[in-house]
Formats: C-alpha cells, structure tokens, sequence
C-alpha cells in the first residue's frame, strides 16, 4: 500500500470483485420465486384459409389473448419476453410450430393484459394439412433477468381446430 | 500528503477498506431485496464505494500516526558508509 495508485487499484478490484458476488446473489434470488401465471387464448374467427400458389395451406384468425403474468416479476427481472404458437402434426413433420404473436412485458403493472389482434406472424404451413386439423396454442414466456439466468415456461392450450374448407 | 503512508497506516487503510466495502455491499443488497429494487442496491452500493475511496484512498494523516524514525543525517556522518563489494576474478565452478 506505497501509493495512491496502489490504494485505488486494490480497491476497485475488491469493489468489481464483490459487485460480481452480489450479481450472482441477485440471479439465485430468483429462484425462491414461485409463480403462479395464467393465461387463455382464444380464437375469435378465421379472417381467411388459402391455399398459396405455391401449395401451401395459409390461414389468417383473430386472436384474444389474455394472461396475468404479474408473478412472473421479481426485483431482478428486466423484461418478460411472451409468444403464443400453434402446435400441430403433420405426416412431413411430427410438430410444427408456428410462432402467431409475441411481445414484450417491460414492468409488472403491464404483465396482466388482454389483447384482441390478428396473428402478427403468418400461419404457413409446410404442405396442404391445415383443413381440418386440430391443433393446440401454446402460450410462452421467458422471464430475462437484470443479472443472471433467464427462466422460460409455457402454458399448453389445447382444443383448437380449424375449417373443413377453405374461406 | 508529501511522504508516503507508514506501516500501521498502509495496514489500517487496507482493512478500513475491506471492511467497508463489504459492509456496503451487505446494506445494500439487504436494502435492494427488501424493497423490491435492484437499482436501489446498486445506487447504494456505488455510494458506497465512493465513499470508501475518498476515506481509504488518500494518504490522510490519521494514516501517519507512526511515522518511521530515519537516522538523522548529523548522526550518520559520524559512522563509516558501507564498503563496495570487491569483485572477483575467477568465475565460479558450476
């Protein structure tokens, strides 16, 4: 500890090193966090179901969805990253999913909502196996901390089927 | 602040230092969690850290309470100044 210089280095050090400590301390807090959300999703009307030029199956539907995801919110959590998918089989592939809507919840005040829109994301399928089918939408969300780890989970709807015919 | 830090001194600040940046960093997270705020544990703790530089850093005199006692340059006139080494001539076997 000869000089000012000595001084001040050890001390950021120390104060870098322990501001770590307390980041990771943060990030474990997280974990004694046990959320209850909910959320539903439903589908309102189909706008239109075509088949593309290219051959494949598009459909366009009205959405509501609402959730509360207010428990999701902890004191080291930055933003709530949500998504609703569609979830189906096909012979080609055993699931498809297709991501319909997604957002951003920046603070707990915002995390219980309900929103009526149309699919924000094109529901394209891969082939010509949408008449009929039934299908679940699932409801995503992955909790982004300030420091740390990011915890995800899902809520899995099921039920849903769409037309016989095109519209 | 011309001379350097003594001993008891350099080991005072160190440990003034640790001390308080733990203690810092204890308030603050203990302040942070308990009212749901990361920014304020943060705030605090970069209070703190501030606060630590300015205490420990500089070389204030309460870190010169034992200065060292260098002989006094009349004293040391009066002893022989220490001989140069005489060197060598043959190189040591290896």
């Amino acid at each position: 500890m000869h000089s000012f210089g000595y001084r001040a280095n050890a001390l950021v050090t120390f104060a870098v090193t322990i501001l770590a400590l307390m980041c990771a301390m943060a990030s474990i807090s997280d974990n004694f966090n046990h959320p209850s959300p909910s959320a539903h999703v439903e589908v309102l009307n189909i706008n239109w179901f075509q088949k593309q030029s290219k051959g494949n199956d598009e459909v366009s539907m009205q959405l509501n969805i609402s959730a509360d995801l207010q428990s999701l919110f902890t004191w080291n959590t930055k933003q709530v990253f949500v998504f609703v998918a569609a979830e189906y089989g096909t012979p080609k592939n055993s699931l498809n999913q297709i991501s319909l809507w997604d957002g951003i919840i920046p603070s707990r005040e915002h995390a219980k909502f309900w929103i009526h829109t149309s699919n924000k994301y094109h529901f394209i399928d891969q082939g010509s196996n949408l008449r009929g089918k039934e299908f679940n939408l699932t409801l995503h969300w992955h909790v982004m901390p300030k420091t740390g780890k990011m915890f995800a989970d899902k809520i899995v709807m099921t039920g849903y089927r769409l037309p016989e015919e095109y519209r | 602040m011309t001379q350097l830090m003594d001993w008891q001194g350099q080991k005072l600040a160190e440990e003034l230092m640790q001390i308080m940046l733990l203690a810092f960093a204890v308030i603050s997270f203990a302040t942070g969690y308990i009212y749901g705020s990361f920014q304020m544990m943060v705030l605090i703790y970069a209070g703190g850290v501030v606060l630590t530089t300015l205490l420990t850093a500089p070389n204030w005199p309460l870190f010169n309470r034992h200065p060292l006692k260098w002989l006094e340059s009349s004293e040391s006139e009066k002893h022989p100044k220490p001989q140069q080494a005489v060197s060598f001539k043959k190189k040591p076997a290896k």
